[in-house]
């Protein structure tokens, strides 16, 4: 395959499975990521949207092999990740961003440090005052005054934490960057500049990205595709007017229609398709179709077996054994 | 005819070592019976504090400095603590921002709900276990008995919103405010959540206050819409009002600054600059300093609430048409002041 066509990131199969202690001696199985595979292409934006705990953050460390697969593979630009010589040099290219500007900075460390931080370790200076410029370089990439760089982090607001937190991402120079929930925890006004900057970084250094998020028009507004997650299992992807104008999978219609638009007259005429009950607990997850608890569309089949993720139209991937009939 | 609810000119400060914090400054709007008023803003805006100063629930350093709150033409502030304990338990239920917060973790859900029906309404036990099953009912809780034995840990964050709601109701309120009742949760059981309440407002008649940052919840759910900056009111009017003919710089940035369906491909426009500090609040217009459209006069006076029609209220020099004129005049040639008193626009 020539590199045009070959994805930046390809997982197979990847699975994500945590031992819970479920009584003396006994373990069971926690399924947080549970046969997923895509691929991301080189300068794309990927999001991936879905229910609290449906295993979107373990989908993004497992990527970044944070987490060790319990099963599956990732390739990155063609190379799979399999040795450690692969992991370091896998590590050097890729990175992620934090939900929580608040929590994931050191309080005690000066700006300068906590964006200094990945130089140190993969020793990407020669010499204090080639570390310093590096760091205003970044700060400057990220909007942020060099005056700030003796500062601690505590003394931030929201948006420029978020900001450092970025900033540090960027000093390994990578080309593919996890961004957990880099907004969800701003106010809105802020969050603008801080999706603002992403799309430009993006642009300008060519960066790849799996963005997750659940505020679904934020997804929308940034992503090139989205993927749909429910209960550690891809239900369905497409690009991101195919996932709006045209969900094929019943859950994902039914995220959709539940997004509050804002503009009253949308907002109102708009027919929400509302699910019943809650979201199984991942432990005791139902056999066959992992949605098929809340599903309005299910039948026996559907608790039988686990329906393949598979391309139904160019492009646009659903697992649901009733997608024709349901969409016709 | 007078409204279930006015507030008028409330000003709600806290009293800290830095100096006094005025958390509320002036604010004014009310709420008419079965009605559904929206409050947004940004994060420290007063939004809470608006709510928790309705409710005199305020911290200890807290207090109504003036202002007037009147619930069915009564006046609450300075009605002492009695009157106020009545109004809270059988006037306006308060749904908090954090439910977890909120419910005891070491009682049944059961025992919470009772506590609270026998404290407000005249009802032994028997009574109150059957009422406690039929709110929970009535929120859709499935097997409402079990529940009832279980503790708030054992329930998922969209079950413990909809017991708080439960807990809120169970004393029939005629106002419910509800503080950002839905952020914490996912869209589908966020529908879920706003769907029961719009559905217990037709059913019950009650007014609502939801208090949020999700203009898409507003847009769904409101039929009036106070916009606050900086303690007090920007803009207050109909929803359709606010989301289509904006008369504020604020609302307006707020407006350019959120993805809709349609901004795909496109920039968002965010609001520059860093909110305000309440410590410190500047002389003229409070959004002087993050406004690209600020004049002359907005740094030296703030500008009075105006009536853009008969729905709608915005407090922003932009709206006296004569000014910015002037103002725009006055730019091109750099000469005098802008005009002292403004014309236009009925200033009140
Ligand atoms: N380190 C861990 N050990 C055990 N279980 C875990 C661990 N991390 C996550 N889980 C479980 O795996 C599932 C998926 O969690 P994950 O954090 O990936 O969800 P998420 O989609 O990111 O949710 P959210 O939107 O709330 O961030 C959850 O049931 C969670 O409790
Ligand atoms: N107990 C207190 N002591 C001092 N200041 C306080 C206290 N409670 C609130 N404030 C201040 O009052 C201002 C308004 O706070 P409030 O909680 O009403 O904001 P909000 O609009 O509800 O914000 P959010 O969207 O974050 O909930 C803030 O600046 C806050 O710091
Ligand atoms: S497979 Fe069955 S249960 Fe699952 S989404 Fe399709 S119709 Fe619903
Ligand atoms: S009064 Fe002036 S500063 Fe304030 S919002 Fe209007 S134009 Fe901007
Ligand atoms: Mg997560
Ligand atoms: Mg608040």
């Amino acid at each position: 395959m020539s590199t045009e066509t070959r994805p930046l990131v390809e997982i197979q199969h990847l699975k994500e499975y945590f031992p819970i202690n479920t009584g003396f001696f006994k373990t069971t199985p926690l399924k947080a990521v549970d046969d997923v595979s895509f691929t991301i292409n080189r300068g794309e934006t990927l999001g991936l949207v879905g229910e609290s705990g449906c295993g979107k953050t373990t989908v993004g460390r497992t990527i970044l092999h944070l987490y060790k697969p319990t099963d599956g593979l990732v390739i990155y630009d063609g190379k799979p990740i399999e040795t450690k010589e692969d992991l370091a040099e896998y590590r050097t290219k890729t990175t992620m961003v934090f939900q929580d500007p608040y929590s994931s900075l050191n309080p005690r460390m000066t700006v300068s440090d906590i964006i200094a931080e990945p130089l140190d370790v993969h020793k990407l200076y020669t010499d204090p005052k080639q570390r310093e410029e590096r760091v205003l370089e970044l700060m400057d990439h990220v909007g942020l005054n060099s005056e700030h760089a003796s500062r601690y982090a505590h003394e931030f607001s929201g948006g420029q934490r978020q900001r450092i937190g970025i900033a540090r991402a960027l000093a390994i120079n990578p080309e593919f960057i996890v961004c957990d929930e880099p907004v969800s925890a701003l106010d809105v006004s802020i969050q603008a500049q801080v999706i603002n900057m992403f799309d430009e970084l993006q642009d300008r250094f060519g960066l790849t990205y799996l963005f997750i998020a659940h505020d679904l028009l934020v997804v929308r507004h940034i992503s090139d595709r989205i993927a749909v997650m429910y209960l550690g299992k891809m239900v369905e992807l497409a690009s991101s007017e195919e996932i709006y104008d045209h969900p094929l999978h019943p859950y994902t219609k039914s995220l959709i229609s539940a997004v509050p638009i804002p503009d009253p007259k949308i907002a109102r005429a708009n027919r929400r398709i509302s699910l019943q009950g809650d979201i199984p607990s991942p432990l005791n997850a139902p056999s066959g179709c992992p949605f098929r608890t809340r599903c309005p569309y299910a039948t026996d089949a559907c608790a039988a077996s686990m329906p393949a993720f598979e391309e139904i139209e160019s492009g646009h991937f659903v697992a649901c054994h009733r997608v024709n009939e349901i969409n016709t | 005819m007078s409204s279930l609810l006015e507030v008028t000119d409330l000003h709600t400060s806290f009293f800290t070592d830095a100096g006094e914090v005025k958390a509320v400054n002036g604010i004014s709007f009310f709420l008419d019976r079965g009605k559904v008023l929206g409050i947004v803003g940004e994060s420290g805006s007063g939004k809470s504090v608006t709510a928790y100063s309705i409710l005199q629930i305020l911290a200890p350093t807290g207090r109504i400095v003036s202002g007037s709150v009147k619930l069915d033409g009564q006046e609450l502030v300075g009605a002492g603590e009695k009157a106020m304990q009545d109004v809270r338990g059988n006037k306006i239920s308060i749904i908090f921002q954090d439910p977890m917060t909120s419910l005891n973790p070491t009682y049944t859900i059961g025992h919470q709900l009772m506590e609270a029906i026998m404290l407000h309404t005249k009802r032994d036990k028997r009574e109150a276990w059957d009422r406690a099953v039929e709110m929970l009912r009535l929120v859709n809780i499935n097997e409402p008995e079990k529940r009832m034995r279980q503790y708030p840990f054992e329930q998922s964050g969209g079950m413990r919103q909809r017991i708080m709601i439960a807990m809120a109701l169970a004393c029939e309120p005629d106002i419910l405010i509800a503080d950002e009742p839905t952020t914490a949760l996912d869209v589908t059981i966020q529908a879920q959540i706003l769907e029961l309440m719009q559905d217990l407002q037709r059913k019950l008649g009650m007014a609502i206050i939801m208090i949020t940052h999700d203009l898409g919840v507003v847009a769904q759910m409101c039929d009036e819409i106070v916009v606050m900056y900086a303690g007090s009111y920007c803009e207050r009017g109909t929803a359709e009002e606010i989301f289509y003919n904006p008369k504020h710089e604020y609302t307006k940035g707020l407006l350019r600054s959120i993805p809709t369906l349609d901004t795909m491909g496109r920039k968002l426009q965010p609001i520059t600059g860093t909110p305000i500090d309440l410590l410190n609040l500047p002389e003229g217009c409070p959004f002087a300093p993050r406004c690209d459209a600020a004049m002359r006069i907005c740094i030296r006076q703030a500008p009075a609430s105006m009536d853009i029609n008969e729905f709608h209220k915005a407090s922003c020099w932009m709206n006296v048409k004569a000014l910015a004129e002037t103002e725009a005049a006055l730019e091109d040639d750099g000469a005098a002041d802008a005009a002292e008193t403004p014309e236009g626009g009925d200033a009140k």
